[in-house]
């Protein structure tokens, strides 16, 4: 059959018509895909919880928890990740080869055989089963209170101690059972846990209220509101003192939803010490947050973690005091809470999540900073990182500033100084490894209190040469020794 | 092309005619769905509607110009048609980040919206700022209310 020019325009035309029908119907496709978009979008920000299964107070397993608010389940479990930042970490390198210093700083304590960095919230106990410090050092019970889900543990310890069951006893349920657990052997105590850090710890299983419920917490922060430190950061506290300090403190309903966001998290990244032969988790804040109260503090009560090994001094042992070096920062007196950077909310669809995925602010910039700084994030990641490679090579001075110190005093016993002649330099030394752990251990390489860093690593380094002139003068030989006779 | 023309034509010119009436339908349907003539209003619930401006639109309840002033007054240009341009370029690409969910976060304004907002900061304030408003229209040497009054439309940060 032949086309005619007739039949061709006949046939443009029918495809022309099939083409708007085609794009009619594409269009009606993706109306309905936006549609149904919208739908979704709406449904998620009415529905941002389920309730799958019931959870309570005694419901520790986290992945219980996580049928209910799969979201932040999902972020939590992320705390496996082992990422790095320029000076931190979440790898398991051994400090002690890497800066090998710290054998000696240690020399004569657990830690001079295993430093580890820690790695996620997901590893806390893991980790610490598999450190040699627990491994072929006696450990107590203690320790648990930070690296499990213990509270539970607590509760049914104090019950079976003889407190009264009831929810109205649960604090001195804890109490007991805290006291009962710190007290045992590691080996026993860490039988009676299953998880790291579970929802439990942070949330009230009715209201997902944020709440503080360990032990140890709950008695360093009604310590730190009986004194006259100033807390401008924990506005609660300030309060509770002006309506005339009644009854106790107390953190779950004094203080408001923001103090909480960091309170939860204060309750392990702090600095701490076991108490006597009950070992006792015990946080040191009587008198203040600050470097030099909590020295004052164990001057007072006499604690020494260790002697050091080569130059006999008695030494104290910085945890990992985030809270507070946080304190005496600008983000601290701003009102920014830990969660604020550590577990910056996140976008899923239409509703607004509380990232747990706790980790480096370095490692999402965007949502950890950019939120109140509206600046490039290359450009306050280089002012963070800034900050952190001057407290770096503060650091590195002060560890050399005490190293030396170790040295001649070393030097000084091989001579045959006694110690009569060393009791200052090995009081200094005390002082100076106080304060060059207490940056040291902290997680954050200054970035928490840049200022008060700064501060801390200068006075570390001063006492360090303070202990070295206090050496040589002691050590000096009758009659001025070589630089008094010169100056004859 | 051997089709029978006048028939086939027929039976196309029905099917466009129903998936025409079906895309009006399902088009006005999702429009009305999605509150899509509050767009086009005053009234600065339209903004929450997606749930993204959520915190802002708190923060102007909370701020001091809630009292005088809507989400409009300080986003978007006074006169009639650059104000439905803005509307209409701005609606395009918050449909598109929301749906697609490929923005940054936290949002941050462009370059574009800080030029409208700060002309609409001067228009109300002409009087007071008069005297200190140097280089009027030049973006690069005009002073830059926002700078320093940030809190004014969101209320306090943190």
């Amino acid at each position: 059959m032949k086309t005619t020019p007739d039949s061709r325009q006949h046939g443009l035309a029918t495809w022309a018509l099939i083409a708007i029908l085609a794009a009619t119907a594409g269009a009606t496709f993706l109306t309905l895909m936006l549609y149904q978009n919208i739908v979704a979008r709406k449904a998620e920000a009415t529905k941002d919880v389920f309730r799958v299964v019931e959870v309570s107070d005694e419901t520790v397993d986290p992945a219980i928890w996580g049928k209910n608010y799969p979201r932040q389940y999902d972020s939590y479990r992320r705390t496996v990740d082992t990422e790095r930042t320029n000076h931190g970490g979440s790898e398991a390198f051994q400090h002690l080869d890497k800066d090998p210093v710290w054998r000696r700083l240690f020399a004569g304590y657990a830690f001079a055989v295993d430093y580890r960095e820690e790695r996620g919230h997901a590893y806390m106990l893991i980790d610490q089963r598999e450190t040699e410090r627990v491994k072929n050092f006696k450990q107590p019970g203690a320790c648990l209170q930070c690296h499990a889900s213990a509270v539970d543990t607590y509760r049914k310890e104090g019950i079976k101690a003889g407190i009264p069951a009831g929810k109205e006893h649960w604090e001195e349920q804890i109490q007991k059972g805290f006291e009962v657990v710190c007290a045992m052997p590691y080996s026993e105590a860490t039988k009676l846990v299953e998880h790291p850090v579970s929802c439990i710890d942070c949330h009230d299983a009715e209201t997902m209220n944020l709440r503080v419920n360990r032990p140890g917490f709950l008695n360093g922060i009604r310590a730190l509101a009986n004194s006259d430190y100033p807390t401008p950061h924990l506005p609660s506290i300030e309060r509770w003192r002006k309506d005339g300090r009644k009854g106790r403190y107390e953190p779950n309903s004094d203080a408001t939803r923001q103090e909480m966001r960091s309170m939860v998290c204060a309750q392990c990244h702090v600095e701490y010490y076991f108490k006597g032969d009950k070992k006792l988790v015990t946080y040191p804040w009587d008198k203040g947050l600050k470097v030099e109260q909590i020295e004052t503090y164990y001057n007072e009560v006499g604690h020494t973690d260790f002697k050091n090994k080569e130059s006999g001094a008695p030494i104290l042992k910085a945890q990992h005091p985030e809270f507070e070096m946080w304190s005496q920062g600008i983000h601290a007196r701003s009102g920014v809470a830990c969660a604020d950077c550590h577990m910056p909310y996140v976008r899923e669809g239409a509703i607004k999540v509380s990232n747990h995925h706790v980790r480096s602010p370095l490692l999402n910039v965007a949502q950890a900073c950019q939120s109140c700084h509206r600046i490039p994030e290359q450009e306050i990641k280089a002012r963070a990182l800034l900050v952190q490679d001057r407290n770096a090579a503060l650091l590195t001075r002060g560890e050399a500033a005490v190293v030396g110190l170790l040295d001649a005093i070393a030097l000084a016993q091989k001579a045959g100084a006694t110690d009569d002649q060393l009791k200052t330099a090995r009081d200094l030394h005390r002082k100076a490894q106080w304060r060059l752990d207490f940056v040291a251990a902290e997680n954050s390489m200054g970035f928490h209190a840049p200022q008060e860093a700064a501060r801390i690593l200068a006075e570390a380094i001063d006492y360090a040469r303070q202990g070295e002139i206090a050496v040589a003068k002691e050590t000096r030989p009758a009659g001025g020794g070589a630089v008094a006779g010169a100056l004859k | 092309m051997t089709l029978p023309p006048p028939r086939t034509r027929m039976l196309l010119l029905v099917a466009i005619a129903a998936t025409l009436g079906l895309f009006a339908g399902l088009g006005g349907y999702t429009f009305t769905y999605a509150h899509g003539l509050s767009y086009f209003s005053n009234d600065p619930t339209a903004c929450v509607n997606c749930h993204i401006m959520r915190e802002q639109f708190d923060g102007w309840l909370k701020g001091p110009h809630h009292a005088v002033a809507t989400c409009n007054d300080c986003h978007t240009p006074h006169s009639f048609i650059p104000k439905y341009l803005s509307k209409a370029e701005n609606g395009f690409w918050h449909s598109k980040g929301f749906t697609l969910q490929d923005f940054h976060e936290p949002i941050i304004i462009r370059k574009r919206n800080i030029a409208v907002l700060q002309e609409n900061c001067v228009s109300c304030h002409q009087q007071i700022v008069d005297g200190i408003n140097t280089h009027p229209g030049d973006p690069q040497k005009m002073l830059d209310c926002l700078h320093c009054h940030r809190e004014v439309g969101h209320g306090p940060m943190k």
